[in-house]
Parts: C-alpha cells; structure tokens; sequence
C-alpha cells in the first residue's frame, strides 16, 4: 500500500552525496515529497530527511541501499505514525489587505507576523503539510503575493541517539 | 628509476608524481590506459617507471576497464586503468557498469579539465562525478596536489573491502601539475563503513537448527565464495552436511564441477536438476549470491516451500528479491566456517541421487546430443568438450556474452577457484577480449582462454593489437555462426522466426588474424578440430582458433521469461 515514509539518512559532508541518494529514488521510479538537510546534533555529520510515496517494503530496501553508499553512517524508513514532523511557510500579503479580518485568521492559525514593509507583510507558520495549506487558502482571499514551503524536519521515535550507532559502528570495525 | 626513493614519505612532489607513487604504495605493477590531454602530466610521471609499473596501451579505454576487470577476477587483487577527461572517461563507464554488477575492485584514474575551467563545458569536458555515481561504489574529484595521497588510499580501500567494486578518481589538470608535500598512509577503516557485518551466533544456531532439521536442504553459491576466499569453508561446510549444492554463472568456479554434491549451474540456461530442484528443497542457503532474476525467473514462484537462510556481505541484498527467513549478514569464509561448526555431520545422498537422475535426463536430451552431434555441422557443445580434454586443470576461462557463455559455462570443467571470468549481471558483449588479456597478465603461469561469439568479438575486435603488442599469450576460441545467436534463439522461439537484424555479414577473421599478427586457424571439419584446439592450447604466443558452428543452434535447457524454474524446459 502507498503511504508516506520518511528517510532520514546521516552521512558525511561530501560533494555529490544528495545525487548518490537521490538516483536511488530515480531509478526505482520514487518521486519525493520533500527533502530537507543540515548538520545534526554530531559535528560534520549530516541529516537528509527525505518523504516518498511508496510500499513499506520498498522504504525499507531503499532505505539500506543508501545505507549501503560508502559515506552513510546510517539510513532509516519511518512511517508517519512513528515520526514527529513539521514544515515552516512564509506568506508574503499585500498590506492593503491588513484589516481586523486578516489578524483573526492569523489567530485562528496561530501564525505570526514577522516582516513588515510599506506594500506587504510576511506571515510565517510552522506545522503539517495540511495546516501550512489550509492557512494559504484563507489568506488567498485577501491575496497572496508568494508563498514558499519548506521540506519536512523530521525526528523519529524508535530511533536510538545517532552517537549509539555510530560507537557500534566503532566497535564492529575494531 | 632507484626503488629507495619511494620509501621516503615526506618529499615534495606534483600530484602526477604523486598518482605514480600511490601506485606503487599499493603494490600495483600493472595498469591499463590510455593517454590524452587531461592526463598528460600523469603519463609524463609514469615514464621512467616501465620496470616497476608496466603501462598497458590498450585501444580503446572500455577494453582499458575490462583488462583491469579481468586482472581483478583472475588475481583477486584491485584492477587498475587510466584515462583521460570527457571521451576517454566515458568510455570507461560500460566497464563500471559491468564492474559495479559483478563487484569487482578496480581503482579508474581519470584526468579532469583545470579546475577554474570545471562546469564551463571546456574542451574534453565531462562531468565524470555526476556520470559514474550510479556505476561505482565510490567516487571522488581532486582538485589540489595535495588531496590525491588519501583519495588515493580512500579508493583502493573501499575498492577491495566488503563487497567489492568499482571506484573513480577524477584528478583535473592543475592537481596533477600542482605540487604538494607527498606522504601515503594506507587507509584503514572510515567512520562511515561497515564492510563486514558482524555475524550473530544466535541465528549461526538457529541456521544449523534448520539445517539439521532439514531433509532436503540445498545450497546455492554465487561469486561472494570466490571474491571472499570462501571457496575451502565452502567445500567443508557441504561435505559435513552432505547437501547438494549449485553455482550461479558467476560463482561455478568456487567449487570443483566434479565433485560429487556439485548439481551445476542455477539460471535460465542453467542445468535441469538444480532449477527443477530448487521448488522442492525444504532450506534452501544461499551462500554470496543476490538472487538475480536470471536466477530465479518467476520470484513469485520461486522456491516458496523452503525456509531461506541468506549469506552475504552486503546486508541491502538480503529480502532484497527474495524474502529471507534467516538473514546471514556477514563475510562468508567466516560464516561458513561457524556454520558448519554448529551443523551436524549429516547424509543426504538419496536427495543428492534425485539430482543425479535429473542429470542423466539432461544428458540424454540434451547434452550427449550437444557432445556428439549426428549431423555434420559442427556444435559449440563439442567444442567445450574438446577444449576439456586438451586444457591444463587451472585454465581460466573467460567467457562474452551471448549463447557461446552459456554452453561454456554449462559444460566447461572447472577445477580451480577463480577460472571463470565473464560479464554476468551486466552481460556486456565485447567484454571477452581485453577482460582474457588483463587475467593473463594477471596470471601468466595459467593457461587462459577466451571463448567468444562473433558479434562480442567485433565490439573490442581492437584489443588484438593489444594482446600483439604485449605479447601476451592468449587462446581465443571463436565461436562462429555469424549470427547474433542469442537474441536469434530468442526471436525463432518467442518471435515468431522473425530474425529482425541478427545475421551478420562477418569479416574475415583468419586475414583479420594475420593483419594483427596473431597466429591463427580456421576450422569447418570434425576431423580437424581435435588437433587445432591442441595445436591452439600448446602454442607459445596469442592463437585465434576460430571454428565454424551450427548456424541456427539453441541453448536447452530453458527457463523462459516469465516462467518459474520448475518449468525449465529440455527442448
């Protein structure tokens, strides 16, 4: 059944590892959702959190053969239920729009306002994928100038601290 | 060139110099090349070192790729070759391809445009980063003097360890003129790199459970036996045990064809019993194989009666194809060793006789007609056991692709580890000729032959200079029907006898033969054919041995797509 996995995959900082993963997805025919990365709580070492739309089975095999690639300390398929996630959208509004009616939906979305200029405000809201779209489609009514979303930022329940895998992988190759 | 320079680790040298000395840190004295600008000032660096590092002028570099495949395979040491930038490097990617199918270690040095000049589509401009990701295990661009030593290092490291592969360097031209302090230490270990799973002795137990348990267990072994040295642990492992036991294409050489418990070859034109076999075994161990669908044609159908215990270095292939009750994630001389410490000494042989009997039905549907045909045209069949009788027990041979591979495969007797070397998962035509002159080189004391059709033949037809230039004493056994005899078995059977573009008008290969300079002869008769293959296997340079074969021969048994292996077919 298709359902949303989330990768997370902790690698080294290297040139042309995005494209070492990402040809796994292409060459199975896998298109993604979203894809974010930084560097995580280990210095140097890098977290790329990537959504598909796939089978369980298929995460899960996609999952070791990027675990597989020489520079991957660790790759991981998680579904929705066992990850805890959010999103971050910017909303540039016209400012002729500013009125009592725009500060309720902001309200009701719990979402800020964190530029101001002489033509337009910028409104910013983190959560799911469905609030950050349900807010745009109120704030069409009052016209939106642009709009960008950022990929998913991910942590997974069942996973151990990165640094427990990597002291095992320490071991193993000791 | 005085040997005592290369002891000293702290010199400045250019990163060309550099290239050369890492070589030799790694003990290389043989590479495959072919030069032009990107990589000028490396070849500069290599002259005066002919002694400790022979340079190969291949003709082309895809038969550069496939002579260090050849070495690889042969020697079980990391291929080397060398190219320069955009066509140069490109060429080489069917031989990564093939290497990163069939996991052999080769280390591709290949020159780069000046850095400044990178992503401006200069002269002989490739981006070779971005067109071998998906073809190797690793790559990874120099761009200074001073990173070549440890990407170098990096490179044969990961080339060698775990399952082996493939690996690229891209060096641009102002890192190979640049100078830096020269200092190798050989890699180690990466953080990131687990190359041999530790194995769990709680499921070694609960695998020699079933093992135990089992009354018709069956034993499948893939190259992973040969490439881990596994082929002693192996053969003790089944003698304890008693099982029968099959090899895929690539893994037929780690165990004698003789022995007793050997049932032959798995695979679409593998032999009768073990395919038939394999949906009525109870443990089915697969030992360093990856369960190619040419393997297990229909999966959906394939030995689903059995609990599958899986062996293999490469912990992404288990339930990759094959949904695996028992994964054995791990170096399997070292699992196979454990493993046969907790299986018990057993006797299977009126299950290895099931096997036995199938054998003979084979024999007599297929090969006793192959062996000995009635009709006058010469069949490759008796051309393999011809070859038998006259080859030394440790001949490698190698093998190209098409229908010659398969009756080669099936009826070559193999006596010594790592004697066959062919392109199996990526079946590249073409592949036979340089991979047959890299393993001589790599093994001169064994005798060496390379058996191919004539359409693989005329792709790397090049390399004959090669092998004249080199002096390099390599059998070639053409087998020639002049047609592309594989795809034309294919198109008579599943295509209506519709033989769109697969006859083939050929040269002459005996004019062809003498314009190289490679002694030759040409075979149309029964009565000759004995004497030529010894006349071939006793001279002392290169031979072509071309004999003439039946035109429109089929390749039985056969599994056929879509299929599942008990429906393998006699005729």
């Amino acid at each position: 059944m298709q359902n949303q996995y989330t990768l997370s995959v902790f690698s080294e900082h290297r040139i042309g590892m995005l494209m070492r993963l990402t040809t796994l997805l292409s060459r199975r025919h896998v298109n993604i959702e979203s894809i974010t990365c930084s560097e995580c709580e280990v210095e140097g070492i890098f977290r790329y959190t990537i959504v598909v739309c796939c089978d369980e089975n298929l995460a899960n095999k996609i999952a070791r053969q990027m675990e597989k690639q020489v520079e991957v300390f660790k790759a991981f398929a998680h579904s929705g239920c066992e990850t805890v996630f959010r999103e971050i959208a910017l909303y540039k509004v016209p400012l002729k729009t500013l009125s009592g009616q725009l500060e309720l939906v902001l309200r009701k979305h719990n979402a800020s306002v964190v530029a101001l200029e002489s033509s337009f405000a910028i409104v910013e809201k983190t959560g799911h994928e469905e609030d950050l779209l349900s807010l745009l489609r109120e704030l069409k009514n009052f016209g939106v100038l642009e709009f960008a979303r950022s990929g998913r930022v991910a942590m997974s329940k069942p996973m151990k601290p990165l640094q427990d895998y990597l002291n095992e992988m320490e071991l193993y190759n000791n | 060139m005085e040997t005592t320079t290369i002891k000293e680790k702290t010199k400045t040298l250019t990163g060309a110099e550099a290239v050369v000395k890492c070589l030799l840190e790694e003990n290389v004295n043989l590479l495959f090349g072919y030069p032009g600008g990107a990589i000028m000032p490396v070849y500069d660096a290599l002259y005066g070192y002919e002694k400790q590092l022979r340079h190969v002028l291949v003709r082309h570099e895809q038969g550069a790729i496939h002579a260090a495949q050849g070495y690889a395979r042969a020697t079980g040491k990391v291929g080397v070759c060398i190219a320069t930038s955009g066509p140069g490097a490109t060429n080489l990617i069917t031989g990564l391809a093939d290497a990163m199918a069939d996991s052999t270690p080769v280390v591709c040095i290949t020159g780069q445009v000046h850095s400044h000049l990178l992503g401006s589509d200069a002269f002989q401009e490739t981006d070779m980063i971005g067109l071998s990701t998906t073809v190797t295990k690793w790559n990874t661009q120099a761009v200074r003097a001073e990173d070549i030593p440890a990407a170098l290092a990096k490179a044969f490291y990961i080339a060698r360890t775990g399952r082996p592969g493939p690996v690229l360097i891209d060096i641009t031209k102002d890192a190979q003129f640049g100078k830096a302090e020269f200092r190798y230490e050989k890699c180690k270990g990466l953080r990131s790199y687990v190359p041999y799973p530790k194995v769990d002795m709680e499921k070694v137990r609960q695998a020699a459970t079933l093992i135990n348990k089992a009354k018709r267990p069956f034993l499948l072994f893939g190259q992973g036996v040969v490439l881990g040295g596994a082929e002693k642990e192996l053969k003790s492992f089944l003698e304890k045990t008693g099982m029968p036991a099959a090899g895929t294409l690539l893994g037929l050489s780690a165990l004698p064809t003789d022995h007793p418990q050997h049932a032959g070859m798995l695979g679409m034109h593998g032999n009768y019993a073990p395919n038939l076999l394999t949906n009525y075994c109870d443990v089915l161990i697969a030992v360093g194989m990856r369960f190619d669908d040419r393997v297990t044609s229909d999966v959906n159908r394939y030995a689903k009666q059995a609990k599958i215990i899986h062996l293999d270095v490469d912990a992404s292939e288990i339930n990759k194809v094959v949904k695996c009750d028992l994964p054995l994630p791990g170096d399997c001389k070292e699992t196979l060793h454990l493993l046969r410490l907790a299986a018990n000494s057993n006797d299977h042989s009126a299950w290895v006789d099931e096997f036995k009997k199938l054998r003979s039905v084979e024999y007599e549907a297929v090969i006793e007609k192959e062996f000995f045909p009635e009709n006058s045209a010469l069949s490759m069949g008796e051309a393999l056991r011809l070859l038998n009788e006259t080859k030394s027990p440790d001949t490698i041979l190698v093998t190209d692709v098409g229908q010659h591979q398969m009756i080669a495969s099936r009826y070559f007797k193999f006596e010594t580890c790592r004697s066959q070397i062919t392109s199996g998962g990526l079946g590249t035509m073409g592949f036979a000729l340089p991979a047959a002159l890299g393993a001589k080189m790599g093994a001169p004391e064994r005798d060496v032959v390379a058996v191919i059709g004539d359409g693989g033949f005329q792709m790397t037809i090049q390399e004959l200079a090669t092998i004249a230039q080199e002096k390099t004493n390599v059998k070639i056994l053409l087998l020639n029907n002049n047609f592309l005899g594989m795809v034309r078995q294919w198109q008579e059977l599943f295509f209506d006898k519709r033989y769109s573009h697969t006859e083939m008008q050929n040269p002459d290969f005996q004019t062809l033969a003498k314009g190289f300079g490679i002694a030759s002869k040409k075979v149309t008769e029964r009565k000759e054919l004995k004497g030529a293959m010894q006349e071939m296997m006793s001279s002392p340079s290169a031979y072509l041995l071309e004999v003439v074969v039946e035109k429109e021969e089929n390749v039985f048994p056969m599994i056929p797509a879509g299929a599942a292996v008990d429906e393998v077919r006699l005729c």
